[in-house]
């Protein structure tokens, strides 16, 4: 009769109170671990939006991130074309590459001269082709929300708008609501004295009837040189951005229509060169080879931005759940260990004259400690093994259940889904976390029985 | 040598400012291979005598032998080690482990002892038999009744084979038909074994079943019995 077999016995004879407090480990675990695996599925989740919008890495020019945002021609990178081609072709990079693609951002008035609306965007002038490439990136294997932009064999002066700068340029066409009054509607509404609703509809009949491929806006921007400069649009898309912020100055071009605004006839430039890698884990690799290499072909003015620094929103969300979620394991922990705690000083209470008889037999003190901590420690190995199948079973109820939420500032409802069984180190650290746990819980009532006097312990009977 | 002397030995108990001189002044040489008895009215510190002995208290001054060593001041550990190998207790609750079986019960000092498991269960089979428990073996001790659990504790602390066993009123519980069988058989094992026994009891059928009656009183000896029941020459020659 070992001590492992003692305890074991022992569990057994306090069946109730053994299963009382495995359900309580149990349920925290559950907790812990479900809510680890949904703060692991939105970090996973922002991630794979930000590198497939944004790239791993960014080349730009100093300053142009914190400073540029209004002025994004004033930070062009010249001889870009030679840049990118070095990037491509070079040995170390190539093959960690995914896409290597310059963008051009820049600010300016969209104006709908005929519903007599104007409003200030902030453009992007891409490569859609490249760009949907990145849409493609998901290491983690999670929902992806991305639509490919429209963009791809679209003529040249096509752009894509958000929802928001749809809205407020009245390009009811692109609209799928019945609130949006293209020019010249409010004062018909007016004069008929037609409720606004059927004014609503029959505006929507007319712009349906219009010719909806053509959304033409005008475009109005600054050139590098100072000048202004206007280009004909046409809106072939509008779509919901998301987030209301961005939905509401969004728009997005060929890239060579955006350099055509900017730098007429003058040598195009772009703001940055976007590259998305195979594997998130390659970031600081990549970064020391882009340095080496702008440093080789002379380029001193350039910088490399990560990810992360990009979209502070990243960082921020994930320090905002990882808190979230250390302060609901502490809770949890604590609660566990009050419970085991409690069951094992329970136990010592009730055994005090079998304590007594072992020692008086000549079990050593730490003969008694251990059977005290073995029979804690087997609690935790069950409660940790349940725990984790329970945990793995309600995230399969969770993630085939088809919930949805609406994050604050979103435009559209995202699945709630959780991350547990993809999240190794999320279930090795709840793991050794209850276990240790339950080890430390019952330290106390273990050294008490082990210190206990014998002969008090005896008169217990 | 004998199995334990004690000389001038004194115990003290302190509840608060009050002292409780539970024994004083003992001195007192157990024999070897004998049943001895020591008897008193309840509070005049038998417990307390047996609990020194068994080495798990210690007294406030004077000194204890226990097999030929002064046990006083061993450490705990050495102390514990000590116990397993030299000494057997039986309770007056008889204090069976309530989750082993008849058979693991006795087992257990022997794994203590670290004895090999040829040898354990050649020794459990033996003490089975011997208290006459062979078809109880797989039974829990709530499964028992009192004496068959008495009978179960007598053959636990005879397992490691120790020249000192102790018991503590072992029939106060016990109907005094059965308790008389449980004296009877403690008496045969004794003597089978060849070990020294020390009881504490006011049971007058212990008494009549004793060889040596230490009297005590207050906590103080006060009067001795030896060598009664005709062993006044085998005990005699070989203490
Ligand atoms: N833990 C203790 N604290 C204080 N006093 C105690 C303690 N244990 C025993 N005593 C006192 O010591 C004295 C001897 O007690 P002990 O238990 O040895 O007597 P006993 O002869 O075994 O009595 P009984 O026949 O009732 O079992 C008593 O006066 C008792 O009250
Ligand atoms: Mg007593």
């Amino acid at each position: 009769m070992n001590t492992w077999s003692l305890a074991w016995r022992n569990l057994l004879r306090n069946r109730r109170r053994s299963l009382t407090t495995l359900l309580a480990m149990v349920i925290g675990l559950v907790a812990i671990l479900i809510f680890g695996g949904y703060r692991s599925n939105i970090a996973y989740g922002t991630q794979t939006g930000f590198v497939q919008q944004t790239g791993h890495l960014q080349v730009q020019r100093k300053g142009y991130y914190l400073d540029g945002g209004d002025n994004p021609t004033a930070y062009g990178i010249a001889g870009y074309e030679a840049l990118l081609a070095h990037i491509r072709q070079d040995p170390v990079l190539a093959p960690m590459l995914v896409m290597a693609t310059p963008t051009l951002q820049l600010g300016g008035i969209a104006g709908n001269f005929s519903a007599g609306v104007s409003r200030s965007v902030m453009a992007t002038g891409l490569i859609p082709e490249d760009r949907n490439r990145m849409l493609e990136w998901n290491e983690y294997g999670v929902i992806s929300y991305a639509q490919p932009l429209p963009l791809v064999g679209a003529p040249g002066d096509a752009v894509l708008v958000g929802m928001g700068v749809a809205r407020k340029l009245k390009l009811c066409a692109l609209l799928d609501t019945s609130d949006c009054v293209s020019g010249g509607a409010p004062k018909a509404a007016e004069g008929a004295g037609v409720p606004d609703d059927i004014a609503a509809l029959s505006s929507l009949e007319g712009s349906a009837r219009a010719p909806s491929a053509e959304n033409r806006i005008e475009m109005l921007a600054a050139t590098a040189r100072g000048a202004p400069n206007v280009a004909s649009l046409n809106v072939i898309k509008a779509s919901n951005m998301g987030i209301k912020a961005l939905d509401d100055v969004y728009m997005a071009m060929h890239l060579a229509q955006a350099q055509r605004l900017i730098y007429g006839a003058a040598t195009p430039q772009v703001t940055a060169i976007l590259i998305q890698l195979q594997h998130t884990a390659q970031i600081p690799a990549a970064r020391q080879r882009l340095l080496a290499l702008l440093a080789e072909s002379g380029q001193t003015g350039l910088e490399v931005l990560d990810f992360e620094t990009l979209n502070p929103t990243y960082r921020q969300t994930n320090e905002f759940m990882d808190s979230m979620f250390g302060f609901i394991a502490l809770l949890i922990g604590v609660i566990v260990l009050f419970t085991i705690g409690n069951t094992m000083s329970t136990a010592v209470v009730e055994r005090t004259a079998e304590i007594g008889t072992l020692r008086a037999m000549g079990l050593r003190r730490s003969g008694i400690r251990r059977l005290f901590l073995c029979e804690a420690l087997q609690l935790g190995l069950i409660g940790a093994a349940i725990g984790v199948l329970s945990a793995l079973a309600v995230a399969y109820a969770i993630n085939h259940s088809g919930w949805s939420w609406t994050p604050p500032g979103y435009a559209y409802a995202y699945l709630i889904l959780v991350r547990v069984g993809e999240d190794l180190p999320l279930l090795a650290g709840s793991v050794t976390g209850i276990i240790g746990v339950t080890l430390l819980s019952a330290w106390w009532p273990a050294r008490r029985a082990a210190r206990s006097m014998i002969v008090d312990a005896l008169r217990h009977a | 040598m004998h199995p334990v002397s004690l000389y001038n030995v004194g115990k003290v108990y302190r509840l608060g400012a009050v002292e409780v001189p539970a024994l004083s002044d003992i001195t007192l040489d157990i024999r070897r291979g004998v049943f001895t008895v020591i008897s008193g009215p309840s509070g005049s510190g038998k417990t307390t005598l047996l609990n020194l002995i068994g080495c798990i208290d210690t007294p406030d001054q004077g000194e204890i032998r226990v097999a030929g060593q002064t046990v006083q001041a061993m450490p705990d550990d050495a102390l514990s080690d000590f116990r397993a190998h030299h000494i057997g207790f039986i309770f007056q609750s008889f204090n069976l482990i309530p989750v082993l079986t008849a058979y693991e019960n006795i087992e257990y000092p022997l794994r203590l002892a670290k004895v090999g498991a040829a040898e354990r269960r050649q020794r459990v089979e033996a003490l089975l038999e011997a208290v006459g428990l062979e078809s109880r073996r797989n039974n829990l001790p709530a499964q028992l009744s009192g004496g068959q659990r008495q009978r179960v504790a007598i053959a636990r602390a005879l397992a490691t084979a120790p020249g000192l066993v102790l018991a503590d009123e072992p029939t106060a519980n016990l109907d005094s038909q059965t308790g008389a069988e449980i004296i009877a058989l403690m008496r045969r094992m004794q003597r089978e074994q060849d070990v020294s026994f020390v009881f504490s009891s006011h049971d007058p059928q212990v008494h009549a079943e004793a060889d040596d009656v230490v009297f005590i009183r207050d906590g103080r000896i006060v009067g001795l019995e030896r060598q009664r029941n005709g062993q006044t020459d085998v005990q005699g020659g070989r203490s």
